[in-house]
C-alpha cells in the first residue's frame, strides 16, 4: 500500500512540471515586455534592473524557468505589483478561507448527495425518485454564480438570515457552501442512485435476501458500501470542479480567496499574484485527486489486493 | 452517417415531447438573437438616464438597467454574443479534437502519446481554470473567451474521436475495406470517421451547454465582452452590486442562461435516444 502511495506520489511531479511550465510561460506569452508586466507604470531604471537581476531575464528561458521555480521551491512567488506585498503572504491570508470553503462544500455535497441518491434509488421510478432527479438535473445545469446571486436575494436581502459577502463568522460560509454543494450534490446523487441500481442486482444480494435479512438492512449495509466505491472515483475525479466553484463563488460573495485573488489580479494585470494563485490552485487539483484515488484504494479490497 | 439519416434523427429527436419543447425554445432564441434589430424598438446601447432602474412594465417588458436600457432587448442581443461566442467555440474545439483524436486513435505510435499526455493533463483540471490560464494569456474579450473555452473542452473531443477510432478500428468491415485494398486515408475519410461522428456531435451539444454557462461566468468576472457589447454574463456582473435596489437586472439574463442550458440538455438526451447511441457514449 504504502508502495502504491509513493508511486502515486511520484507520478504528480512530472504533472506538476509541466503545468508550472505553462503557468511560467504566461508571462512570456502575454503581449508585451516581461520586464514591464512586472512592474508598475512609470518605474525607474534601477527597479528595472532589480527585477531583471532577480529574474535573470537577460538569460536564456530555459535558465529563467529554472530560477523560477527556485524560487518558488523555497516560498518565493514574488511580489504584488498593485500592494507590492510579497505574494506568498497574499497567499497565506487567503488560502485557509479556500480550504474552508472547498472542504465544508465537499462534505455538503456528499453527504446530502449519497442520503439523496439512497432515497432515489429506493422508490426507483416512482415519485421520489422522478423529483429529485429533476431537481438534480436542475441543480446540475443553472450556473453556479446566478444560482449564489439568487441565494443572496432571497436569504440575504429579503429575509437577512445571512449576511450578503464577507468571510466572517459561520454564518458567511452558510450561502457559498450550499452554492457550490448544490451543483456536487446533484452528481453525487445521480452516481449513488446509478451504483445503487446495478449493485442491487448482483448475486450477493440475493444470497442476503435468501438468507431472510431484512431488505432495509440489506440496502444500508450491503448495496450501499458497494455503491460507494464508484461515488468515490466521481468525487475524487470532480474534486477539481469543487475549486473551480470556488473561484466563481468567492467571487459572487466577495470571500476573500484563491478565486476573488486571482480575479482581481487578471483584471490588474498583476501577473506574480496570477500566477501563483493558478498555481495554488492547480496543486489543490493535482493533491486532490491524489487524495481521492488514495482512498479508493483503502475502501476497494480489490484494488488493494491487486496492489499489494 | 449521411446527411439524409442525420436529419431524419434530429426529426426524430424534436418528435418526443422532450425534444420538441426544447427545441422550440431553442429555435426561439436563435430567431430572437437574430431579429433582434427588428423585433424590439429600443437599441442596446442608447443609455437614458432618467429612465434607468424602471421595473417590468408595460413598455420595458423586463424592465431597464442602471443606464437605462430596455433589458429585453439587451437580453436579445446578448443572445447573439452568448450563442456565437459558444457554438463558434466549441465549433473550432470539436473540429480540432476530432482531428487530434482521430490521428491519434488512427496513427498510434508517438503521436497517441504526445496527445493522451496532453490530453489526460488538462482533463483532470476544471474547465473554468483552464480557460483563466488562457485568458491570462490572451487577455479579456470576445477573443480570449473564445479561445479559453475552445481549449478547456478540447480534452474531451479529443479523447472521444480517439476511443471512437480505436474501438470501430477492429471491427471486421473495416478488415474487409483493408483486405480489398482501401488506402488509410480511404479508411479513415469514409469509414472510421462517419462512424465516430454521432457520439461526438451528441458530446458537442451537451457541450455547448456548459460552454454557454463558461462564457457567461467569464462575463461575469468581467473577463468576457467588454461594454457596451451586451452577454448575458456581463449584464449579470453589473447586476450583481444593485441587487438590492433592481433585482431584475440579474434574474432575467440568468433565466435566460438557465433555460437555455436545460433546453440544449434535454435536446441532447432526446437526440442520444433518437439516434440510439446511449451504450456507446456509455462505453467512453
Amino acid at each position: 500500500m504504502l508502495d502504491y502511495i509513493l508511486r502515486r506520489v511520484l507520478l504528480l511531479v512530472p504533472v506538476f512540471l509541466a503545468v508550472s511550465v505553462i503557468i511560467f510561460l504566461i508571462l512570456h506569452l502575454i503581449p508585451g515586455d516581461p520586464v514591464d508586466n512586472l512592474l508598475r507604470v512609470g518605474s525607474n531604471a534601477e527597479a528595472r534592473a532589480r527585477i531583471e537581476a532577480k529574474y535573470g531575464l537577460d538569460r536564456p528561458l530555459v535558465v529563467q524557468y529554472g530560477i523560477w521555480l527556485a524560487n518558488l521551491v523555497q516560498g518565493d512567488l514574488g511580489s504584488s505589483i498593485i500592494t507590492r506585498r510579497p505574494v506568498s503572504t497574499m497567499i497565506a491570508q487567503v488560502l485557509p478561507n479556500s480550504l474552508m470553503l472547498g472542504g465544508f462544500a465537499l462534505l455538503f455535497s456528499t453527504i446530502f448527495g449519497v442520503i439523496f441518491g439512497v432515497i432515489a434509488a429506493t422508490w426507483r421510478d416512482r415519485w421520489p425518485d422522478q423529483m429529485l432527479m429533476g431537481g438534480v438535473l436542475l441543480g446540475s445545469t443553472l450556473p453556479s454564480f446566478w444560482l449564489g446571486l439568487l441565494l443572496i436575494l432571497t436569504f440575504s436581502v429579503q429575509l437577512g438570515w445571512f449576511p450578503v459577502s464577507g468571510a466572517r463568522g459561520w454564518e458567511s460560509l452558510v450561502l457559498p457552501v450550499l452554492t457550490i454543494g448544490l451543483g456536487g450534490m446533484a452528481l453525487v446523487a445521480r452516481v449513488t442512485r446509478v451504483a445503487m441500481v446495478e449493485a442491487a442486482g448482483r448475486d450477493f444480494v440475493l444470497l442476503l435476501h435468501a438468507k431472510g435479512l431484512s431488505p432495509t438492512h440489506i440496502r444500508l449495509r450491503h448495496v450501499l458500501r458497494h455503491a460507494m466505491i464508484p461515488v468515490v472515483t466521481i468525487l475524487a475525479l470532480r474534486i477539481g470542479w469543487v475549486l473551480g466553484g470556488a473561484v466563481t463563488v468567492e467571487y459572487v460573495f466577495a470571500r476573500p480567496g484563491l478565486g476573488l485573488t486571482l480575479i482581481k489580479a487578471l483584471a490588474q494585470h498583476d501577473y506574480p499574484v496570477v500566477q501563483a494563485c493558478l498555481l495554488m490552485l492547480a496543486i489543490a487539483v493535482m493533491l486532490g485527486t491524489l487524495l481521492g484515488d488514495i482512498l479508493q484504494a483503502l475502501m476497494d479490497p480489490r484494488v488493494r489486493s491487486a496492489l499489494t | 452517417m449521411s446527411l439524409a439519416r442525420s436529419l431524419s434523427s434530429v426529426v426524430r429527436a424534436l418528435r418526443s415531447p422532450k425534444g420538441g419543447i426544447s427545441g422550440a425554445w431553442l429555435v426561439l432564441v436563435v430567431l430572437g438573437a437574430i431579429f433582434a434589430g427588428v423585433l424590439t424598438p429600443f437599441d442596446y446601447d442608447v443609455q437614458d438616464l432618467p429612465g434607468a432602474f424602471v421595473a417590468p412594465s408595460a413598455t420595458h417588458w423586463l424592465g431597464t438597467d442602471e443606464f437605462g436600457r430596455d433589458l429585453l432587448t439587451r437580453i436579445l442581443y446578448g443572445a447573439r454574443t452568448s450563442l456565437s461566442v459558444s457554438s463558434i467555440a466549441i465549433g473550432l474545439s470539436v473540429f480540432t479534437g476530432m482531428v487530434l483524436g482521430a490521428a491519434a486513435g488512427y496513427l498510434g505510435g508517438a503521436f497517441d502519446r504526445a496527445v493522451t499526455i496532453f490530453v489526460d493533463l488538462t482533463w483532470s483540471f476544471p474547465e473554468i481554470l483552464v480557460a483563466l490560464i488562457l485568458v491570462a494569456i490572451i487577455g479579456p474579450g470576445i477573443t480570449g473567451t473564445m479561445a479559453a473555452i475552445g481549449v478547456a473542452y478540447l480534452a474531451q473531443f479529443t479523447r472521444l474521436t480517439r476511443a471512437q477510432i480505436m474501438a470501430i478500428r477492429s471491427e471486421t468491415y473495416i478488415e474487409a475495406a483493408r483486405s480489398v485494398g482501401a488506402s488509410g486515408s480511404f479508411i479513415l475519410f469514409r469509414h472510421l470517421l462517419p462512424n465516430a461522428l454521432a457520439p461526438v456531435l451528441v458530446a458537442a451539444m451537451l457541450a455547448t451547454g456548459d460552454a454557454i454557462i463558461l462564457e457567461a461566468t467569464l462575463g461575469f468576472f468581467g473577463l468576457g465582452a467588454q461594454p457596451p457589447t451586451p452577454s448575458w454574463g456581463a449584464m449579470m456582473s453589473s447586476g450583481s452590486a444593485l441587487l438590492f435596489k433592481a433585482p431584475w437586472i440579474i434574474i432575467f439574463p440568468g433565466l435566460a442562461v438557465a433555460v437555455t442550458v436545460i433546453a440544449v440538455n434535454l435536446f441532447g438526451d432526446a437526440l442520444i435516444h433518437a439516434l440510439d447511441i446511449k451504450t456507446r457514449l456509455r462505453e467512453v
